[in-house]
């Protein structure tokens, strides 16, 4: 299960961030806990100064903007490393959108 | 031969770049067209409804029906530029860039980043610490902080559009100056100490201030343009209708020289209750401004206007409440005095030379 956290002071930008990644998720059926993360300490920890903030199993993968449906889809299907060698088996269909 | 050229070429460039290209190039075009024509428009528009301009109704109407296209046309324009402009500049890469510098010139460089950086006040406070930990001085962060909302798109889109090119550099060069000024002042104070403390302990722990290059197709950045259109003008297109509505009342049926005796260069008082009545105000910005325009055609004098206008933007009490969260209240009180006074002298400086 992945887990997504959305980073953020709880401000417009950041619940249509929210929304939207809610909604892929249940477009695409993932398996993904989402959290919401308020607290400024906390936000700091991930050296992000721009919210709100897309962080996928504790990586910061996009900050300051609210991506679009598919750049959210391709980040939340991405392997964490090394998808290209390991997982061949879905290249057929044009792929997934993760790496390379 | 000509066919390994031919599926050479949307290789090089991309076929998806290409398209886009020609899409920006075909929304310029029809830019350009409807802005050159609006005169045009607005008294098609008269003679369909039948209505004369020569009289007061007629013409505060022809006002609304020409202002209203050509300030949102301006402002799309405007917006999407910034928005393209805002996927080069992160406020990562801006931090990155002010780290270490010396009063003086950091201030210099944070105020002008400041305009080309994308900033919400929402992450005001991440960003301020951010830049404390990443060994930004106290008084560039201000400068920055005072220069990124109030040196904004809108406002410039709006002060071109209304007051003409003039006015809008006039406008971006003081506030420049209140911000450079301001952060100098604040930083020659030595104020660390009034950082609440845990922002004092964080900010004991550095930061690298290191940017991970994110490169962004063009189609993206175009992209990144209009969602920054949908954004802002969705949000001020309103606000900007029924202001130059109003306006155009005012336009029409207020008196000339109505508002010199209130608003007037003899008046020395009208600058600082500007400031202080603009202090409260906040998002309302995009629709006091075409009012502001009407009063100035009626006597008000523009140093006056100006004030006010950098005070409504550059000093609000919902940012006040967010940096309160970081800064102890006498760090606030020196913070909103200093902007106010610049912004003061700004009027006054005005009101004298022009």
């Amino acid at each position: 299960m992945k887990k997504v956290k959305i980073l953020g002071s709880g401000c417009a930008t950041c619940n249509q961030l929210v929304d939207a990644v809610k909604a892929v998720i249940a477009a695409e059926g993932i398996n993904a806990s989402v959290e919401k993360v308020e607290d400024i300490q906390q936000i700091m920890a991930y050296n992000v100064i721009s919210t709100p903030a897309l962080v996928v199993d504790e990586r910061v993968l996009c900050k300051g903007r609210v991506p679009s449906r598919e750049e959210i889809k391709e980040m939340l299907m991405a392997k964490p490393q090394g998808c290209c060698g390991s997982h061949g088996t879905k290249s057929s269909g044009g792929g997934s959108g993760c790496c390379c | 031969m000509t066919q390994g050229f031919r599926q050479h070429l949307p290789r090089v460039f991309g076929q998806q770049n290409v398209q886009w290209f020609f899409s920006v190039v075909v929304g310029a075009l029809l830019w350009m067209l409807l802005y050159n024509n609006l005169e045009g428009f607005a008294s098609l528009s008269l003679q369909f409804a039948g209505i004369a301009r020569a009289n007061r109704f007629g013409e505060a109407l022809y006002f609304f029906l020409y202002e209203v296209p050509k300030v949102l046309l301006l402002l799309t324009a405007v917006v999407f530029l910034m928005g393209v402009v805002h996927t080069f500049i992160s406020a990562e890469r801006t931090r990155a860039l002010l780290s270490g510098r010396r009063t003086g010139v950091g201030n210099v460089m944070a105020a002008t980043l400041g305009i080309v950086t994308p900033f919400c006040s929402c992450s005001a406070v991440p960003l301020f610490i951010g830049f404390l930990q990443a060994g930004v001085p106290l008084g560039v962060t201000f400068s920055f902080l005072i220069s990124a909302p109030m040196i904004n798109e809108v406002a410039l889109a709006l002060l071109f559009g209304m007051f003409g090119w003039k006015v809008a550099l006039l406008y971006t060069v003081m506030g420049l100056a209140v911000a450079i000024i301001a952060g100098m002042v604040i930083g020659k104070l030595q104020m660390e100490r009034f950082l609440e403390e845990w922002v004092q302990k964080l900010q004991e722990r550095v930061v690298s201030a290191e940017v991970e290059g994110e490169s962004m197709s063009l189609p993206l950045r175009i992209r990144e343009g209009l969602h920054h259109v949908r954004d802002i003008v969705g949000k001020v297109w309103l606000y900007i209708v029924v202001g130059v509505g109003l306006g155009a009342g005012i336009h029409g049926y207020v008196p000339e020289n109505f508002m010199a005796s209130l608003m007037g260069k003899s008046v020395w008082w009208s600058v600082p209750v500007a400031v202080l009545i603009g202090v409260p105000m906040y998002s309302n910005a995009a629709g006091i401004l075409p009012v502001v325009q009407a009063l100035l055609g009626k006597g008000a004098a523009l140093g006056t206007v100006m004030a006010f206008m950098m005070s409504v933007i550059a000093l609000s009490a919902p940012e006040m409440i967010i940096l309160r969260k970081v800064l102890k209240p006498r760090l606030i009180a020196l913070f909103a005095g200093v902007v106010a006074l610049g912004i003061m002298l700004v009027g006054f400086v005005f009101n004298l030379v022009l």
